[in-house]
């Protein structure tokens, strides 16, 4: 950030339309990014005001006052006042006000006047508000909250050109100038009737200069009426995530398997063109490889955020959060910890770059480390190798499938764990902290910007491609590394990978693995499965010296069967319901938490809870 | 809870049925209301605009349990779990009928 620019701060409470003018400003020139150390979001841009000066403006989390509630408002709390580390103290406030929704918002303005900061009011959503009825003396408003205040349409773009012009005028005066008008810092955290005394005085301001109109807005209570019904609302919510799910598992597979089939055929190209040897592996399997694992991901980000972002701006997220409120804190989750758990059935990938929409800190991170637990689409071809080379497919109790059973039992160990986790990480980690109590704004329905979201999931995707995306590649160039090195001595018998470092580690952590009744094989193949986890599939048949990678499944299982007891494969299973065999998961936890500790913290408690389950498993069945 | 035979007793906003319209006379916390301290509880109902003097309505209920509650405070829809609710002192807006549980 260069210093020389001028710092602009959007301060605000939810659901004020803030991201809509930060979108509207600095359009395609943001960055999405952690507070260090935190799973707070940090939204950041520039842009240039018509005279030429460059601007940088951060999106401060939305906050009902300064009195930090949560992580997030302590974060705009310490920002405002000039305290937080590394930031630095805005030039010029803008307080952004949803001018169909003033009272809340304009206490907050008279709180954030303690501060002494230069400031200025900006009434969006002010075409809504027109049309409702809501008629502003702007001149004698802006003389009784004594900051001047314009008028936004942050859809427009002639709704900014007044800020802008306003913007300008602050940045141009002379440090004189701004000496003068500043005053001094006397905020301190408010007294209850200091609290109630504000909005006193915020109620007054507001009679004495808004009209407001005569009848209130009832579409969103007759909207409501339906959508939060006990009976019909359920089933609206029910049916939004379904068609989310499915959007993401099924519509997202075509996408996929185009992405993955256009990189594959060009690792063809390369090793047709390229002469055998180091250069054409390195860069058909490593960097080719490599690249098409990270881009693979892109269909279910796009479409995952597309859907988050519609219903946030449409108002609808608030609406699910209720619905969810009784269900999901009885399983001692968040309210909005729903989303990104449902998407981690498909991948945990776009599921925890989804926990964004839980505002609260904690509750964030703890979701983020359950989600891997939820049985990702990935596992499935490594369950169904397993089931389907040592179930039999009998009926048992007249009509149920043996395997399909096996496999719901999967997918329900994997819930339940994520929520016993999840019980367990509240228990210990967060024993002495009080969870902020479920209060929550419903704001009118409004019809959703689509630029705005188009925007959103541009910077999501881009945010994932430069930030996740480099440590996928470098990951799975290390994995290649270890499989290819060092290469078979020339007349070499069996399969390459077992004369590579790969084998090797496998050889070395076979006596570790021996009690759960893997054999040197498995430990092998799940080095380079430590890529992902459907990787297993391709790396076993490898192993085993069959040719055509996961293609040749059915082959695979057969020789897996003649050659593993059930108790071994059984374990196996087991293994893969906790293991952390996805380095991409890794490092997207890693980008998403803003350090390095949890994504080792998810590595180390994920391996343990594998090792113990493969541990039981084994040994239980082989008692049988 | 609370009795509505006896005129000495408090309404609460927690106990109110779906349906509710009244006036909030004001914030009483009492100990077990919410897992915050009562300054932290009482300013968070303030902030989020539950002062003397409001009109308050509640509109809808949850599913199970009939919790949480979607609150009409002032031209505001706050959604609140009944507990927390329980520190909200009401009086019910003459001639509608109250209901409580």
């Amino acid at each position: 950030m260069s210093t020389g620019s001028f710092h602009l701060a959007l301060v605000g409470a939810p659901n004020s339309g803030k991201t809509s003018l930060f979108n509207a400003l600095t359009g395609s020139r943001q960055k999405v990014a952690n507070y260090p150390g935190v799973t707070v979001e940090r939204k950041a841009g520039v842009f240039v005001t018509p005279a030429g000066r460059s601007v940088s403006l951060v999106d401060l989390p939305g906050t009902y006052s300064l009195r930090g509630r949560s992580p997030d408002e302590e974060i705009t709390r310490d920002v405002v006042l000039g305290r937080f580390p590394g930031e630095a103290l805005p030039d010029l406030m803008l307080c952004v006000v949803d001018a169909t929704n003033l009272r809340l918002a304009f206490r907050l303005v008279l709180e954030l006047k303690h501060t002494g900061r230069p400031m200025m009011v900006v009434l969006n959503m002010f075409d809504i508000a027109q049309r409702r009825g809501v008629s502003v003396d702007i001149d004698k408003l802006s003389a009784a909250l004594g900051v001047p205040v314009v008028t936004a349409i942050a859809v427009r773009k002639a709704g900014i050109e007044e800020l802008l012009r306003r913007t300008d005028e602050f940045a141009a005066r002379t440090p004189e100038q701004t000496k003068d008008a500043s005053r001094d810092n006397v905020w301190k955290t408010l007294s209850i009737s200091e609290l109630k005394g504000l909005q006193r005085e915020a109620d007054r301001i507001i009679a004495a200069t808004i009209k407001l109109p005569e009848k209130p807005d009832t579409l969103t209570t007759r909207v409501d009426a339906v959508v939060l019904h006990p009976v019909a609302g359920l089933l609206i919510l029910a049916l939004i995530l379904f068609v989310m799910f499915q959007a993401v598992f099924s519509w997202a597979q075509p996408l996929m398997e185009l992405l993955s089939g256009s990189f594959a055929a060009l690792g063809q190209l390369v090793h047709d063109y390229l002469p055998d040897g180091l250069l054409q592996s390195f860069l058909q399997n490593g960097v080719i490889s490599g690249v098409g694992s990270v881009l693979v991901f892109l269909p279910q980000i796009i479409i995952i955020f597309l859907f988050i972002l519609l219903l946030e701006d449409f108002g609808y997220m608030a609406r699910a959060a209720f619905l969810m409120d009784r269900i999901m804190g009885g399983a001692g989750l968040h309210g909005r910890a729903f989303i990104p758990l449902l998407s981690s059935f498909a991948c945990a990938i776009p599921g925890i770059m989804a926990t964004r929409v839980i505002d609260n800190r904690r509750d964030r991170l703890t979701t983020i480390l359950v989600a891997p637990l939820m049985t990702c689409s990935a596992r499935i071809p490594v369950y169904t190798l397993i089931i389907s080379a040592f179930i039999p497919p009998t009926q048992i109790w007249g009509w149920v499938n043996l395997q399909g059973l096996v496999m719901f039992g999967l997918y329900a160990v994997g819930i339940a764990s994520a929520l016993g986790v999840s019980f367990l990480v509240k228990f210990f980690m967060w024993r002495d902290y009080a969870p902020a109590p479920f209060m929550l704004e419903l704001p009118d329905y409004k019809l959703p910007r689509l630029k705005s979201i188009a925007l959103g999931v541009y910077t999501r995707a881009k945010m994932f491609l430069y930030r996740a995306g480099t440590t996928i590649l470098s990951m799975m160039v290390l994995i290649w590394f270890l499989a290819s090195f060092p290469q078979p001595p020339v007349g070499a018998e069996g399969p390459a990978i077992n004369y590579s470092l790969a084998a090797m580690i496998g050889h070395a952590i076979e006596p570790l693995l021996a009690p759960l009744g893997f054999n040197w094989q498995i430990a092998v193949a799940l080095i380079p499965g430590m890529a992902a986890r459907e990787v297993a599939v391709a790396a076993l048949g490898t192993v085993y010296a069959i040719e055509g990678g996961k293609e040749a499944a059915d082959q695979i299982g057969q020789v897996l069967a003649m050659q593993w007891s059930l108790p071994t494969a059984l374990s196996l299973l087991a293994w893969y319901i906790f293991a952390p065999q996805c380095a991409s998961t890794l490092a997207v936890i890693r980008r998403e938490t803003g350090s390095t500790r949890w994504m080792v913290v998810t590595f180390v408690y994920m391996l343990a809870l594998a090792y113990l389950a493969s541990l039981l498993t084994y040994n239980i069945a082989r008692t049988f | 809870m609370s009795d509505v035979s006896n005129p000495s007793s408090k309404l609460l906003l927690g106990n109110a049925r779906r349906g509710f319209v009244g006036t909030i006379q004001g914030i009483d916390v009492v100990e077990g209301h919410s897992s915050l301290s009562s300054h932290e509880l009482e300013s968070q109902l303030i902030e989020m605009g539950f002062v003397e003097g409001a009109q308050v309505e509640i509109l809808h209920e949850g599913a199970i349990g009939r919790d949480p509650i979607a609150v009409r405070v002032n031209g505001i829809t706050v959604a609140l779990r009944r507990r927390e609710a329980q520190a909200v002192v009401v009086k019910a807006v003459a001639g509608r009928p109250v209901t409580a549980r």
